[in-house]
């Protein structure tokens, strides 16, 4: 860990210009920062920590919908009685990352600005295309079963480790970012990157701008929605292939369905094409095995996650009927209930 | 004289370190403040063989607060002959010696300790220091070294190599009616215990040192110390009171201890040096392992032949060695039995005793070898053990001194409802999970080791009782006070045991299982001395109403010396102490292993280990929702303090069936998941029922007390029972530890 500046303002916009130098990196919950500090994969000059900002309220909008201050704590997110009633989907997500420890001091910024799980980013005796952009891939015909069979690319095979986002993903959130030229709304869809070839940008964040918060817009998906997440213990685990589902049905067909994955990509992964073909069928095994199979076919293993192509398959049917049964996964059942 | 009534041993007793553990009053090594403290971070080599060519120090050395950075090339002096670096459980071969050379043994090695007036400026430094290497070829896949493994030509002290082969274990196989012969790994596993590894070594002056380290055995490391820097034993001290954690990582001294040591004498001022988390998985760990199995039986079930072949990883400098194939010889009879236990080495540190070490992971292959053959059979799992029950241990030919392991087989079993089961694979189902149960037997070592305790009863009735154990978190501090107070029948508000400081009578190091039983023993010794001396000056006193008694007609209780047969007629502790002019009766008890009864006997602990698992079947997620271990380990001195040994234990062997594995990268020779967020242990969703039985087992020869100890046996057998019922449930056969999503989704 390097000597650095810390500084803590009180308003967005000292902390904007606090920020302005370069390598310069705001703190949150550190839950992340801290930890790529002491393996010397972040050597910040300065530390603005941002946790003064008036960055912590759970506001509900005018249409419905809410906006989530960028410094809420994933388990003020989580527990807000909103988000709970209005949009499950979301703390049902929350709550299957971490532990409540972590929770507790996670930011819903930071949670978005989380850094890769790859082993080789964290190690800076390795190649890594991402913490030095041009040194190579280490896990590459390395160490990757955990990593990406989706979107990625010769030179970075990492995914986004988060949860929360997944569903962020899934509900068509936006992200306000406010910065040296002002401020932006970015389309969560937009907000996240594939690796291609400049995986050491893992968003289309500009360098100094802060994420001020969240927007979600009036969510109709009921009690059809569910988040499952497989991993590799029951809890305190990152997904090895996580899915969000949210659907709409009327009639006895699908109207309306979101489906995003976490663990398999560089950024949580929705496949739209996919999306639209499954609209106006009815809710059924054939129909979500269809839809499965379109999702992963583009899928790619790298050797040790061949498996993940598989498991992700399972996991998006398992996650659709759950969501047609209107029986969401509860993240204290470790049990993955199936409805028969 | 006899032992008094027991109040306090085999009650559940409270930790008496707790309170001070919980309100953060209990000081763990790296946590001992000295003046002028000095703190060291260790820089690891980047490559896992080859030599550093060169090494720059420039930037770290214009850290402010830098005081000096000790690399090969100028460490300080240190003993040159192998001899003096060789602790009291090192195995075979050359000892690390840090610093020693240019030259690069494993990944992460230490090549450079940075010391600093603070921690922060030490490691900010360490990360700006830059070395050169010209590497070797190097090779961490035990795979590609199987071909060039060796039977380890010089032995392990302690570990019994496997014994000759007895019958024709090939012919027996050749000609039975059913046989099975399956390979099976166990994949590297890292203790990690909570505590990391640290020292505070305080610089006394006029050459003397006090060293706080995390430790199983202070005067090993004690030993250590004297013999590499030249040092007299009167001057060097080590504490370990309280140790977090250890599981076999703390018996041999760890690098940090040499650093801190050397750094202190070099710079003449206390030096603490710990080591990160990342850093404690390039120290000793549970070795990579190939194991085939081959086991043969009649149509009833009745083994007539067991091979069992094993390979394990050590490193390049030392051949590190576990008991892993004998258990195979001794758990069942069998007429017929072979073999063997080869090494072969890699490019990585040396492998270090972890929880059962050996048991865990040989153990492991035979029973689900013997569930692989019960299925070929067509006999209940549980039955086809019983069948074969082995009534002496047929590798020595000796007699067990007990063995009460029918007793662990139908307890366990009917805590369990194992008579339930449906024998068919596949067929225990609720929705999507698929269920299954597995059985499994477990078998550790009683070990009774030399060791010595001093007692010292106070004429206030207070009582002391020393030892130079350690305690690692199972309880020793407490049991020490149980036997203490039971022995004089005083509260044990009025026993101060002290353990953890090599000042202290001579004890092994916390390991084996043998604490309780040895340490224990020692100190009920040194509690009947100090009686008999207390009983010999009140026959003296005048008109004593001891007068005519002999030893074996009194007693000692609640500050009273009294006869047995007549409490009536008694004298204060106060009294007598007070008539000898006494302040207090001190004396020390000694116990060893009695080598008249070894040519006859054996002792061991045993346990029947039962499993229950659901798995998704469409997913393979695996829960671990039951699990009964019934174990027969003697006499319990603490029913609390030892069941948490027991679901420590459980916990440990659920974790070596489905989680722990270190995961390296061969072409790097690097572990890459060094942390306990990659690096996975059961978390608490992972862990569901675990009931614990002790069941009755009289034993008057394994111990003094009886005692045989339950440090490790709860691991034993356990990693099998969930293998064995994640088969049952699945039907799918996964012979490669740890038992992961992918492994049960494939095939
Ligand atoms: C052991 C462990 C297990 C975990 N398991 C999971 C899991 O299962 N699922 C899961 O989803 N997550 C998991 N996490 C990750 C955790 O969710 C993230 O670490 C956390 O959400 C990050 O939030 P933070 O506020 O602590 O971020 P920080 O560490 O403070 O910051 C992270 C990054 O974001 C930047 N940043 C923070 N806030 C802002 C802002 N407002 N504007 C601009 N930049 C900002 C920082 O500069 C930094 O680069 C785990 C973490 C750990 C350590
Ligand atoms: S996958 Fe990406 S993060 Fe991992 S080593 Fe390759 S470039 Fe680095």
């Amino acid at each position: 860990m390097n000597r650095f500046d810390y500084v803590r303002p009180d308003t967005i916009s000292d902390a904007i210009k606090a920020l302005a130098v370069p390598d310069a990196r705001a703190l949150a919950g550190g839950t992340n920062l801290v930890d790529l500090m002491k393996y010397e994969v972040a050597r910040p000059s300065r530390i603005v920590d941002i946790n003064r900002l008036p960055l912590k309220a759970i506001e509900t909008t005018a249409e419905g919908g809410l906006k989530i201050g960028a410094l809420v704590t994933n388990s003020d997110l989580a527990w807000n009685a909103t988000v709970h009633e209005h949009f499950p989907l979301l703390a049902s997500a929350i709550l299957a990352g971490a532990s409540p420890q972590l929770r507790n001091a996670a930011t819903t910024g930071g949670n978005l600005l989380q850094r890769t799980r790859c082993y080789y980013f964290y190690d800076p005796s390795t190649a890594c295309n991402k913490r030095v952009p041009g040194s190579g891939c280490s896990a590459i015909g390395g160490v990757n079963r955990i990593h990406a069979i989706l979107g990625a690319s010769d030179e970075c095979i990492a995914v986004h480790p988060s949860d929360m986002c997944v569903a962020l993903a899934a509900l068509d959130a936006s992200v306000d970012v406010e910065g040296p030229d002002g401020k932006r709304n970015i389309p969560f869809t937009a907000f996240h990157r594939l690796p291609g070839t400049e995986p050491h940008l893992d968003n289309t964040m500009a360098a100094g701008e802060l994420i001020t918060g969240i927007h979600l817009s009036r969510c109709d998906f009921g009690i059809n929605h569910t988040y499952v997440k497989i991993r590799d213990r029951l809890s305190y685990a990152f997904a090895l292939v996580s899915v969000a589902v949210g659907l709409k049905l009327k009639a006895g067909v699908i109207e309306k369905v979101h489906v995003a994955l976490g663990g398999v990509a560089h950024k949580p992964w929705r496949d739209l094409d996919a999306e639209a073909a499954l609209k106006g069928q009815r809710p059924e095994r054939a129909a979500f095995a269809e839809f499965a199979g379109q999702v992963v076919a583009q899928a790619r293993g790298q050797g040790q996650n061949d498996f993940k192509i598989e498991l992700a398959r399972r996991t998006i049917i398992r996650a659709l009927e759950q969501a047609a049964a209107g029986t969401p996964q509860h993240q204290s059942n470790k049990s993955l209930q199936q409805e028969k | 004289m006899s032992v008094t009534e027991a109040s306090h041993i085999g009650r559940p007793t409270n930790r008496v370190d707790g309170p001070l553990k919980v309100t953060g009053q209990a000081r763990y090594a790296a946590e001992y403040p000295a003046p002028d403290l000095l703190y060291g971070y260790l820089v690891g080599s980047t490559i896992a063989a080859g030599r550093i060519t060169a090494i720059h120090l420039d930037l770290a050395r214009s850290v402010p607060g830098v005081v000096e950075i000790f690399t090969h090339e100028n460490r300080g002096k240190a003993a040159w002959l192998d001899r003096s670096w060789r602790d009291e459980v090192a195995p075979p071969g050359h000892p690390f010696r840090p610093l020693h050379s240019e030259r690069i043994l494993f990944d992460g090695q230490p090549i450079a300790l940075v010391v600093a007036e603070t921690y922060e400026a030490a490691r900010d430094a360490a990360s700006l220091i830059h070395a050169e290497y010209e590497t070797a070829e190097h090779c961490t896949e035990l795979e590609r070294k199987r071909s060039e493994a060796y039977v380890p030509p010089e032995k392990r002290s302690g570990i019994p190599p496997p014994p000759d082969p007895r019958g024709d274990a090939e012919q027996a196989f050749e000609e039975a009616p059913v046989k099975i012969s399956r390979d099976y790994r166990v994949n590297a596993e890292h203790h990690n215990p909570m505590e990391m590894f640290g020292t505070t070594c305080v610089f006394e002056g006029e050459g003397r040192l006090t060293i706080y380290d995390k430790t199983q055995g202070s005067q090993n490391a004690q030993g250590y110390v004297t013999s590499v820097f030249g040092l007299k034993s009167k001057n060097v001290r080590v504490v370990n009171h309280y140790v977090g954690g250890a599981f076999g990582s703390g018996l041999r001294p760890q690098h940090q201890l040499f650093f801190a040591v050397m750094a202190a004498i070099e710079l003449e001022r206390s030096v603490r040096v710990s080591l990160t988390r990342a850093q404690m998985f390039h120290i000793g760990y549970r070795p990579d392992n190939f194991q085939t199995v081959s086991l043969a039986a009649d149509r009833e079930g009745r083994l007539q032949s067991i091979m069992h072949d094993v390979v394990a990883a050590t490193s390049r400098y030392e051949d590190h060695q576990e008991v892993v194939v004998n258990w195979s010889g001794m758990m069942y009879h069998c007429d017929n039995v072979k073999l063997s236990y080869r090494l072969a080495k890699l490019d990585t540190a040396t492998p270090c005793d972890m929880r059962a070490p050996g048991a865990a992971i040989g153990v492991t292959a035979l029973e689900c070898a013997l569930d692989e053959l019960s299925y070929e059979v067509g006999i209940d799992p549980l039955e086809i053990r019983r069948l074969n029950f082995a009534s002496k241990d047929e590798n020595t030919d000796k007699q067990f001194t007990s063995k009460a392991l029918h007793a662990c087989y139908s307890e366990g079993a009917a805590a369990f409802g194992w008579n339930e089961r449906k024998p068919e694979p596949r067929s225990m189902r609720e929705r999507q999970e698929l269920i299954g149960w597995g059985v499994s037997t477990g078998m550790w070592d009683a070990f009774l080791q030399k060791a010595e305790a001093r007692a010292k009863l106070s004429a206030d009735g207070r009582l002391e009782v020393s030892t130079a154990a350690s305690d690692i978190g199972t309880g020793t501090w407490t049991i020490l006070t149980q036997i203490g107070a039971d022995a004089f029948g005083i509260p044990l508000e009025d026993v101060t045991a002290r353990i953890g400081d090599s000042t202290l009578p001579t004890s092994p190091v916390e390991g084996g299982s043998w604490t309780a039983a040895s340490n224990g023993s020692a100190v009920q010794a040194a509690c009947e001395a100090v009686k008999q001396t207390l009983f010999k000056h009140a026959r003296k006193m005048a008109n004593s109403p001891l007068a005519a008694a002999e030893l074996e007609d009194v007693d000692v209780s609640k500050g009273r010396i009294f006869r047995r047969d007549d409490p009536g007629r008694s004298l204060t502790i106060v009294e007598v102490m007070h008539a000898a002019d006494l302040q207090a009766i001190e004396e020390t008890g000694k116990v060893g292993p009695s080598l008249l009864q070894m040519t006859k006997y054996v002792s061991y602990t045993h346990s029947a280990v039962f499993a229950e698992v659901r798995v998704d079947e469409d997913l393979g997620v695996v829960r671990v929702t039951r699990v009964v271990c019934a174990v027969a380990a003697g006499r319990i001195l603490n029913p609390k303090t030892a069941r948490s040994q027991i679901l420590g234990g459980v916990v440990m062997g659920i974790g070596m069936a489905l989680h722990e594995e270190g995961i390296t990268d061969h072409r790097l020779g690097k572990i890459m998941n060094h942390n306990l967020a990659e690096y996975h242990i059961p978390a608490h969703a992972d862990i569901e029922d675990i009931d614990v039985i002790f069941v009755d087992e009289h034993d008057d020869k394994v111990s003094p007390l009886g005692v045989k100890g339950i440090g490790e046996i709860g691991i034993v057998g356990t990693a099998a029972a969930v293998a064995n019922a994640i088969f049952h449930a699945t039907g799918k056969r996964v012979r490669d530890f740890p038992i992961t999503i992918d492994k049960l989704i494939a095939a």
